[in-house]
Parts: C-alpha cells; structure tokens; sequence
C-alpha cells in the first residue's frame, strides 16, 4: 500500500480542474480530427484512380491537423499531469509504442504514396495508413478504456518508480492486457476501441462526401454513404456497451478535500458523475449524441453533404464529456486495479501550482490558434470541393 | 533501485538513433523553409513566372523530406514517457512545459500554413500565400526555439528558474522567464538555426552546380545558386561566431563537457586547443599530463581559456581536477560531492518517513537538512545547498571514470564538427565571390566541389548534435539527475523489440525518401510535380 498524500490549495485545484478541462476540449477535437484517420480506411470504396486521388488529397490536407493535435494533447498531458505521463506512457508501454508506430508510418505515406520510386510501392503505403486508421484508432479508444477500468500498477511514493504488472492475478503485457484480461474490463476496453474507430470511419466517410465534389464523383458519394450506414451498427453495438459500463460500472473515486487522497470504489460512480452539477455533463453527452446521430441520419437518408459539421461538433462535446466523467468530481482518472492507492488523479499527479499557472497564461493564446485554423480551413474550402481539374493541375501539388 | 544497466544502454541507443534520424531533416526544414520563402518572395516581387518555378521545385523537396521531419518527430515526445518515465516524472514542470508551449503556439503554426503553401497554389491569393510560406518558416524556427529551451534545461538547470521541491521529490519551475530566457538556451537555439540555414544552402548550392556540371536548367541553377551562397555565406559566418559563444557557455556550466571535448585531462593554467589530434581514452586520475593523453596532436597554445574565459591565461579544469578535486582553484572531489548527495537522498527519505508517521519536528528537521547551505559565494551571493546535489549520490562508490562522457567520441564530433564548419565558410565564400564576379558558371572545379560537399553538413550537425549530447552524460539533466535514474524500469527486450521495430521502419522509409529525391532532383524542375 502506498501513500499519496496531494497538495489541499484551493488555486491549484482550480489550475488541475482547468487543465483537465483542457485535456478534455483537445481530447474532443482530436476525435473530431480522427476523421482522416477514420477516411483513410476507405480507399477500397474507390473504384477508379480518380476517386482514390480524390480522397487521397482530400484527407491530404488535413491529416496534419490531426497529428499536430495529439502532439499537443501529449505535450499538455506532459507538462500539466506529469505522473500520468510517466505512468501510462512507460507503463502501457506497448500500446503507446503501437500508437505511435501507426503514426510514423502515417506521416510519409501520403507524400511518397504516388511518388515515383518510392521504393515499397504504392500498395504499402496505403496499408500504412489502413493500419493507423483502424490499429491506432482501436489503440487509442482502448487506452482511454484504461481511465475507467484501470491498469495494473504501483509506484513507489517518494522516487515515483514504476511497477508495472503488480496485481499478481492480472496479466503483464506493458499495456496490451488491457484487451484480453476480461476480469479487469477488457470488454470494455475493446468496445471502447471499435467505437473510437467506428465513429471516425463514420466521419471520415461524412468529410469525404463534404469535401470530394458530389457532381464528378457521384458513384463514390454513393458507396461512401453505404459506409456510414453500415459503420453506424456497429457504432451502436458499441455505444450500448460503453453506456451499459458506464451506468453499471462501479468507479474510482477519492474525496477533493480530503488531504490523504485515500481512493476508494464507488457503485456506480461515472453515473453519479453524470448526474453531479446538475446533470450538466449528461445533458451535454445527450445534445452530443443527438447531433452526431442527426449528422449520421441527414447523410444517409437526406443526401446532405453537410453531416459532417453536425457530427463533428456532436464527437467533440461527447469527447469532452468522455474525459470530465473520467477525471472531475473526485474520480481517478487513471486508476490501478493493482493498487487502489497508486490510482492518479488530477490532484497527486499534476505539475506544480507555478507551472500549472503559467502554462494558464500561454492558454490564453489556444482560441488565437483555433482562430487561424478556422480561417485557414475557410481559405481553402471556398474554392469549392476537390475536383478532377484540381488533381490534374502540376502545379496544386496534388498526392 | 536496480536498474539492469545492459537495458539502460539500449533504452540511450534507442534514443540516439530515433534522434539522429530526426536530426537528419530538422535542420533542412528550418533553412529551407526560409529559402522557399526567399524565391517565394522575389517571385512575387518580380512576379517572373521562373521564380515561380523556382519555388515550388524547392518546395518539392521541401515537402518529401517534411513528411520524414513529422515522422521521426513524433516519437520523441512519446519516447520521454515510455522510456525516461522517471526522468519524465522528476522534470515534468521543466521540460513538459517548453514542449506543451512549442505544440502550443509554434507546431500549429507550421502544420496549418504548410497546408496553404502546399496546396493554396489556386486555392488563395498571392499575398494570402506569400504570407503562409513565411509564417511556415518561422513557425519551424519557433518550434526550434521551445524545443531548444528545454534542451537549455538539461544542459544548464540552474537555481535561476527551478529548485528541487522536497515534498514532491520533481524539479519544479519558480521563474518562466528565466528557463526561456536562459543563455544557454538562447545560443544553442541560434547556432542551431544558423547551421540548419548552412546545411539547406550548401543543399541548394550543391543541386545548382550539379545542374550547371550537366549543362541542365542553367537558368534555374544560377538563379538558385545565388541567393544560397548569400543566405549561406552569411549563415555559416554566424554558426562559427555564435559556436564561439556556445562553447564559453559550455565551459563554464559543463567543465567534463569541454574537458572531454577537447581532451583536456589535466587542468592548465593557458590551456591550450589541440587543433588536430588522436586522444586516448584513459581513466582520468591516472593520467599525468595532457601528453600522454595523446597519441598524436598539434595545439594552438592559449586558445582553450581564451575560448572557454574570454583569458588567455585564465585556469581551465581537466577531467582529472573533476574527479579528484583541485583546492588551490576550489574544485571539490567528486567523493565529497557523491556523499553530499547521498546525505540529501537520506534526507529526503527521513521527511517523508517523519511526514508519514506525522511526526512534524523531524520532518521539519529533515527538510531544513536537505536545503542546507553548504557554500556561499561571498561576491556573488550564490549558494549552493544539499538538495543541488541530490543527483550526485548516484555516483557514491562507483567507479569515478563514469562522470564524465567518453573522450574520444566526444573529442572527435566536437573536431569534425568545428573543421566542417570552417570548410563550408571557406567554400560559401569563393562561390558568392565567384557568382558576384559572374565565373561560377564556368568554374568546373568549384561546382565539383559544391557537389561533393552537399552530405557534409549533415555529419557537421550530427556530431553537433552527439558532443551536446554524449558530452552531457552521465547526467539527462546535467548534474541533477543521472541518466541511470532516469530510464523506465523495463524487461531488456522490450527495448529490443521497440529498437529494432523503429529502426527498420526508419531505415526503409530512409531509403524510400533518398530514392524520391535523387529521382526529383535528376527531373529537375519541370518534372518536379
């Protein structure tokens, strides 16, 4: 049993909520940016070399969006809630190092795919991006299972070594237990992952049909609609797990006042988080769901090219609310099942008061940054959809 | 805690490769972004269709080497938790911080413009894009500066703008500014800028001549040609005179780095550089004099303290002083500072038993302990305390030669490095002379030698990169925290497994982007696309 007494201070707590409201708005936008990845495994629904030009250079354009975000969502987790970084990254060591393999791979793939003599062909670097697309989407929703059914480990109290694999009926993977241990919450964890991975598919085929001019293209809008039908079953399959864990799931949870940070198991935790503030997070999950399933229904049945904006504002506010059940109102957000008293919360595992305070300061400048993605993205959406000319000409530097 | 050292090596070979495959297209990224901004710029200035052409052939090179930048990029940032997570943990304030600024306010910057300078070509309007070149370009060069800055830390933690906090055993932040303002911080950013601008130009410089030798797109070449000696010329002059200032820093913040660099095992009062020479690698407290430490070398008297105290005659410590101890120049031994900080770490474990057991009078005893003052510069005010030296209980009965880094090594990347960049000032400056006086299209010699030179700039900011690097061992934060302590606690062959995985995937994608370029290169500029 360790000890992890945290810090009572009434501005520094505000700091640890803030920053992990934070964490929770970029974790939302990066979900609404796991459209690339989601559209990158979809080139099969392109039947000539046109179409898949087409969507090659339409999520071309955007996937460095998605990579910047999750460099920044590292970045913040990293000088916000140090611990964690140091815990989960080197302790689910393989999930980590998948995820971030499926990355690499990604990066060069859209660059060198339709260069000549790019040494693997063509056909490897598409497989590249099928595996960040589906691998490092499952990965991701399957750590983020982790924040609520935990993992296996302990540290010790003043050096803060690691012991990865402490509970000795768990399993030892460095992480990739958390998919087959099923008396830890593996079913939860995978259902996490395919819903991670169909909701981006889902967006990926929305973006696509907004982006890829309907008129040229109208066969792969058509088959690209097909997708969002089909991906929306599972998608719902997978939702009802993930709901079912969260109203039943019994929950870490530790009081903020109380200066041990004893963690304790709550029934039905995440449902009390819920419905705290005045069921403020549950109505915003609801207005989540809603938007992103009209989003979903207006492009399968209305032939809109515009769910993507529903569904996309829709993943975000679910996204934040994913991340405030799993940290606020006195709950771990990266409990150890090993080890009840080494769970993290955002109170024993941030950076200090001073660092949490200043790095508020250069947050001041994220609605500065979103501004000129936004207008960015306006400057080069209205010149209309991706067109075949567009392609063609030498001088768009097209993929 | 037992740490299996064979894991360790792995876990720092893992680090350098990853590191040095993304060092290979930092530097490219940071000049040649500002050269495509250059053509960019007199394009539209001129708004001569050459230019036009000019820039995005650049650009074209630009984009493929980009791609690889983002690639090996990515896995630093992830690599501090997954394999330095005690390091992580212990710094997270310090260098978390500069890196969540760098994604902040710098690394959008570069990803949301580079999509208009890409693909905005018809998308926007020529000012619109002229714009987002530029603002690529110094998003690249801001990332530089924040990453920089928290490299600065590791070399130079200084009580400026950090302490160690005892009740949550981490190096926290007292002053922003002064991490970010810190000189050693400061010059690194600038030689390391400056060399990227050399080695881009030398690039450029390089693919011009080897058209003009092939009597291809002379035009285009000449053009190319020279704005990158200028750009080049003056860059290269910089690198050396901010490399000078950079190393002044080095010698007074890490006296085993520039002892080791230059071989210097025997303190001396007028130190001397040695110029060209084959060090030895010895263990330090043997050695008697620098003469024996080499099997050959050629010295330029003085220059060591005048480049390390701004005093030709000023003392300079050896490797030996740093171990042993020197009282006449008040350079403490080794032992005393291990068992200084061997008492810190007792301390620190007494205030959390007391702290635990709630037995606040010795756990106040304890704390008032570990920040006990233990010098005081009268002059200066400067106080060194207990906990400053918390990293060295590390090195408490171990064998001494593990406090500083390997000389040879170290010795030969700071040489390479200093030679290489004498020769790319020499060979800037006789192809602006050349382009000025209107000869370097007929000067057949010079192009060859621009040609052969393009891969040199690359070995010059890699052992750049290995004498900051190697040079800092043992410490990740030098004189704080030892590498030892740093590294994930992991089975050896997970590291293996994640060593090879990455290092396949590199050398593939390597070779990939090498095959890409010489195929653009070898179309030249109308084929670009």
């Amino acid at each position: 049993m360790t000890w992890a007494p945290i810090t009572v201070d009434a501005t520094h707590f505000y700091l640890q909520v803030y920053w992990w409201i934070i964490i929770a708005v970029l974790g939302g936008l990066f979900l609404l940016m796991t459209f690339v990845q989601g559209g990158q495994t979809l080139f099969h629904t392109a039947k000539s070399e046109d179409e898949e030009r087409a969507i090659l250079n339409s999520l071309g354009r955007k996937w460095e969006l998605t990579f910047t975000t999750l460099v920044l969502f590292g970045g913040a987790l990293y000088a916000a809630f140090p611990l964690f970084y140091a815990i989960s990254f080197g302790g689910a060591y393989w999930v980590w190092m998948l995820i971030l393999f499926a990355f690499v791979l990604q990066a060069v793939s859209y660059e060198y795919m339709n260069k000549p003599n790019n040494l693997i062909g063509k056909g490897a670097y598409k497989a590249f991006l099928y595996f960040n697309g589906f691998v490092g989407m499952v990965l991701i929703g399957a750590a983020v299972g982790t924040f609520f059914t935990g993992s296996n480990f302990s540290y010790d109290p003043v050096t803060k070594v690691l012991h990865w694999g402490t509970a000795p009926e768990g399993f030892n993977l460095r992480g990739l237990e958390a998919a087959i241990d099923f008396k830890h919450g593996a079913w939860f964890n995978l259902a996490m992952g395919i819903l991670v991975f169909a909701a981006a598919r889902i967006l990926g085929a929305m973006w696509l049909i907004n982006d890829i001019d309907n008129k040229e293209f109208p066969e792969l809008i058509e088959r690209l609609r097909g997708i969002v039908k089909r991906c929306f079953v599972v998608l719902l399959v997978a939702l009802g797990v993930v709901l079912f864990g969260w109203l039943t799931m019994k929950g870490y949870a530790y009081d903020i006042h109380d200066p041990t940070g004893k963690v304790y198991y709550e029934d039905g935790k995440y449902l009390h988080n819920l419905l705290a503030f005045g069921a403020i997070q549950l109505i915003i999950l609801l207005i989540g769901l809603v938007l992103y399933v009209f989003g979903v229904f207006v492009t399968a049945f209305k032939n809109s090219t515009r769910g993507i904006w529903f569904s996309g504002l829709g993943i975000v506010l679910i996204g934040i609310i994913v991340f405030t059940l799993a940290g606020l109102n006195g709950t771990s957000f990266y409990p150890s099942y090993a080890d009840l008293q080494s769970s993290l919360t955002i109170q024993n595992s941030s950076g200090s008061k001073y660092t949490l305070m200043v790095m508020a300061w250069v947050s001041i400048s994220v609605p500065f940054v979103l501004g000129y993605i936004a207008w960015v993205w306006y400057q080069m959406k209205k010149g209309g959809p991706i067109t075949k000319e567009e392609i063609a000409d030498p001088e768009s530097h097209a993929y | 805690m037992g740490i299996d050292l064979h894991m360790l090596e792995w876990a720092r070979a893992q680090f350098a490769m990853t590191a040095l495959f993304h060092f290979f297209f930092v530097p490219f990224t940071l000049g040649m972004s500002f050269l495509v901004a250059f053509f960019e710029t007199i394009y539209v200035k001129t708004g001569k269709e050459e230019w036009k052409e000019i820039t995005q052939f650049w650009q074209t090179i630009f984009g493929i080497n980009f791609a690889l930048g983002l690639a090996t990029g990515i896995i630093h940032e992830f690599e501090f938790g997954t394999n330095w997570s005690t390091y992580s943990w212990v710094v997270g304030d310090l260098f978390g911080a500069p890196l969540a600024v760098e994604g902040i306010v710098a690394f959008f910057m570069e990803a949301t413009f580079a999509a208009i300078s890409f693909f905005g070509w018809k998308r926007v309007s020529t000012g619109v894009h002229l714009s987002a070149t530029w603002l690529l370009a110094i998003g690249s060069n801001l990332s530089a500066l924040w990453i920089l800055i928290a490299n600065g830390f590791m070399q130079h933690p200084s009580n400026e703008f950090g302490f160690f906090n005892i009740d949550t055993s981490r190096l926290e932040m007292t002053n922003f500014w002064a991490l970010i303002t810190q000189p050693v911080a400061q010059v690194k950013f600038l030689h390391t800028i400056s060399a990227g601008y050399t080695l881009s130009s030398l690039f450029v410089l390089g693919i011009s001549a080897l058209y003009l030798l092939k009597g291809k797109h002379k035009d285009f070449a000449k053009k190319s040609a020279a704005v990158a000696a200028a750009f080049g010329l003056i860059s290269s002059i910089f690198v050396a005179v901010i490399g000078d200032e950079h190393a002044y820093e080095v010698a007074n913040t890490q006296p085993t780095k520039i002892a080791s660099a230059e071989g210097l095992y025997v303190g001396e009062k007028g130190a001397p550089i040695v110029a060209i020479g084959i060090p030895k690698n010895l263990p330090a407290e043997e050695v008697k004099s620098n003469d024996e430490a080499f099997v050959f070398k050629i010295e330029l008297p003085k220059m060591l303290s005048l480049l390390g105290k701004r005093d030709p005659n000023a003392y300079v410590p050896g490797l030996k002083d740093l171990i042993k101890g020197n009282e006449e120049y008040g350079i403490w031994p080794l032992k005393k500072l291990a068992e200084i900080g061997k008492e810190a770490r007792e301390d620190l474990f007494k205030y959390h038993e007391a702290k635990k057991v709630g037995d606040e009078a010795a756990a106040e005893a304890a704390k008032a302990d570990f920040y006990k003052v233990i010098w005081e510069d009268k002059d200066t005010g400067v106080k060194l305390t207990k906990a400053d030296l918390i990293g060295y209980g590390y090195f408490l009965d171990k064998n001494p030669d593990l406090i500083y880094p390997p000389v040879p090594s170290v010795f030969y990347a700071f040489h390479i490095m200093v030679g290489l960049g004498f020769w790319f000032i020499l060979l800037f400056l006789m192809s602006w002379v050349a382009i000025v006086k209107g000869t370097f299209e007929q000067n057949k010699f010079l192009q060859k030698l621009a040609v052969i030179s393009v891969p040199l700039p690359w070995i010059a900011t890699s052992f750049g990169w290995m004498t900051a690097e190697i040079g800092r061992q043992p410490w990740t934060v030098f004189g704080v925290l030892p590498t030892a302590e740093s590294v994930t606690p992991l089975a050896l062959t997970n590291v293996q497994a994640t060593f090879f995985l990455f290092l396949t995937a590199f050398v593939i994608l390597g070779i990939a982007e090498l095959k890409i370029l010489f195929t653009v290169v070898k179309s030249g500029p109308k084929g670009a696309h």
